[in-house]
């Protein structure tokens, strides 16, 4: 019972929620970048919350399962297709034995999730299946798929033809209206710039050499305000760190633990989503955040998955 | 009265910090409010990290609500005011760890020019660095990377203008003011100047890494016959 990758895509990782309560011993989070695309594809596959799933960047992976499955495509939007029939996101799909799923280029967003009901069969390393590139464990021997790989695949479905179901769900983690540059709510860090508005007056571009570990952005450069010299101190993910050359990096999952540059905010979890799917050279803006309202604005995000949780079990009622 | 500061960071860290500077008695100050936080187990508790003069503490999902990051702030300004328990740093009293080191110019590339620097011979260099009683200060950068403090002020050397592109695993080096062992082959700045056989961190073993923060560490010089023997061990 298996997945073979037929072609990698451009980084393809497994990843889980991450691991916690190691950063003492310097090591990162890891973790799917875009929370909200992993626990709805996970909800969608029939997993629970927190299963290991693909995360792909920018291009997608082909894959044969051996095994009928269900899997589910959320986050990034792209071109899908099983043995040359387009299948669409947001919705679960079922898979009959030796399906090829090909997954092409982002259209619109960096990342996208792919889980398969039953869970990719990874043990775990130090808690989490997750893949921790920088330090080269977990996952898929700690790097991206290659051709070749087989994943384990834990499936139990019975599946004769491909099934797609007309229905979806809408895979928007806020209210916020389309259109305009993506906003990112900082809270405050430890180091004020001069003025000190100057982060939120401009709009940013991610650099190319933006990574899981950091989103490098480019603008005007940035002043601290205390330019003197610091003493490394723990780093999380969300920091916003300022290097001399005064370009701001958004720390992410694969953040280091400590770090020496001056913090000048935090980005809140409930954008998170948002850092995760910027690709380089798109433009975001920042705007300054109180505790509660990050805390309001994770509920609220926590809320709407559960509510989309008991749609699809009362959807799996009507039809059992 | 206590004058470390607290203050949050992101949503469910807050950050104590009680000097801006990389000092030994500093960092045990450190060590020890980590280890009476951990002692007291609050039930929100999910980490304390230390760094060499901050310690992040961070916070149980499970205990969230609105408020929850205030009333930990405020548990913490009562432990910082209440009376200083007596609860040594972990490590405080134990025996050195002892890392074993091949000062052998295939792993030592940078000890010539850091010898000229100080003005000794490579062999005083080795002999001094053994001599240290060093303490890890903090983990942090890479898994299992243990910055140390104790360097004899005479071995203190700028980092390299152009970083090394690749540092092996296991190697010993020196950062300025401090030294440290790069678990993993990984770009670096710092002065090689040795390289250990043991294993800094391995994700599969029972305890990841070899040292943690607070510990003390003691450097032992030997041959390329003693490096090739204790890594045939760790191999197998």
């Amino acid at each position: 019972m298996r997945i073979e990758v037929l072609a990698p895509g451009f980084a393809t990782l497994l990843q889980d929620g991450g691991r916690s309560g190691l950063r003492r011993h310097g090591i990162a989070t890891a973790g799917a970048l875009d929370p909200w695309s992993f626990a709805l594809a996970n909800l969608l596959a029939g997993n629970p919350p927190g299963a290991p799933v693909l995360e792909l960047t920018l291009s997608g992976p082909t894959l044969r399962f051996h095994a009928a499955a269900r899997v589910a495509l959320c986050g990034a939007g792209l071109d899908a297709d099983v043995d040359g029939t387009p299948v669409p996101a947001s919705r679960p799909l079922d898979l009959p034995a030796g399906s090829v799923l090909r997954l092409g280029r982002c259209l619109d967003g960096a990342r996208a999730y792919l889980a398969v009901h039953g869970g990719l069969a990874v043990a775990p390393v130090l808690g989490s299946a997750s893949t921790d590139l920088r330090a080269g464990f977990g996952g898929c021997e700690g790097r991206p798929l290659r051709r070749g790989d087989r994943l384990p695949l834990d499936s139990s479905v019975a599946v004769d033809a491909l099934h797609v179901p007309a229905w979806w769900i809408d895979p928007a983690f806020d209210d916020r209206p389309p259109g305009g540059d993506p906003l990112v709510r900082l809270l405050p860090g430890s180091d004020a710039t001069t003025p000190t508005d100057a982060l939120f007056a401009q709009t940013w571009q991610v650099a190319p050499d933006s990574n899981r570990q950091g989103l490098r952005l480019q603008g005007n450069a940035l002043e601290a305000a205390d330019r003197g010299e610091r003493v490394s101190e723990p780093v999380v993910p969300g920091t916003v760190q300022l290097p001399p050359d005064g370009q701001p990096i958004v720390l992410l999952a694969d953040a280091q633990t400590h770090g020496g540059y001056p913090r000048i905010g935090h980005a809140i979890r409930a954008d998170w989503p948002v850092l995760a799917q910027l690709r380089p050279g798109e433009r975001l803006r920042f705007a300054p955040c109180t505790q509660a309202e990050a805390h309001r604005a994770l509920c609220g995000q926590r809320q709407r998955l559960h509510r989309i949780a008991l749609a699809l079990d009362a959807k799996n009622d009507r039809r059992a | 009265m206590n004058d470390t500061t607290i203050e949050p960071l992101g949503e469910d860290a807050l950050l104590l910090r009680l000097d801006r500077r990389i000092d030994a008695d500093v960092n045990a100050r450190v060590h020890a409010l980590a280890a009476r936080i951990e002692a007291a187990r609050p039930a929100w508790l999910r980490e304390v990290v230390p760094a060499y003069a901050s310690l992040a503490v961070f916070l149980d999902d499970a205990a969230d609500g609105e408020n929850y990051l205030q009333a930990a702030h405020h548990w913490l300004r009562a432990l910082l005011d209440g009376p200083d328990a007596a609860c040594p740093a972990p490590g405080a009293e134990t025996a050195p760890f002892d890392i074993p080191v091949c000062h052998a110019p295939a792993f030592a590339p940078d000890l010539d020019a850091l010898a000229a620097h100080a003005g000794l011979s490579p062999r005083e260099v080795v002999a001094r660095h053994c001599a240290g009683d060093y303490r890890v200060a903090m983990v942090g950068f890479a898994p299992g990377f243990p910055y140390l403090l104790g360097l004899d002020p005479r071995l203190a050397m700028p980092r390299r203008a152009t970083p090394r592109t690749r540092v092996p695993a296991g190697s010993v080096a020196i950062g300025g003011a401090q030294t440290g062992i790069y678990p993993r082959e990984s770009p670096g700045g710092w002065h090689v100047i040795g390289r250990t056989p043991l294993a800094l961190f391995d994700a599969t073993r029972e305890a990841p890494c070899l040292l943690a923060a607070g510990q003390r560490v003691r450097f032992v010089a030997i041959d390329e016959a003693g490096f090739d023997a204790l890594s045939a061990g760790a191999g197998a």
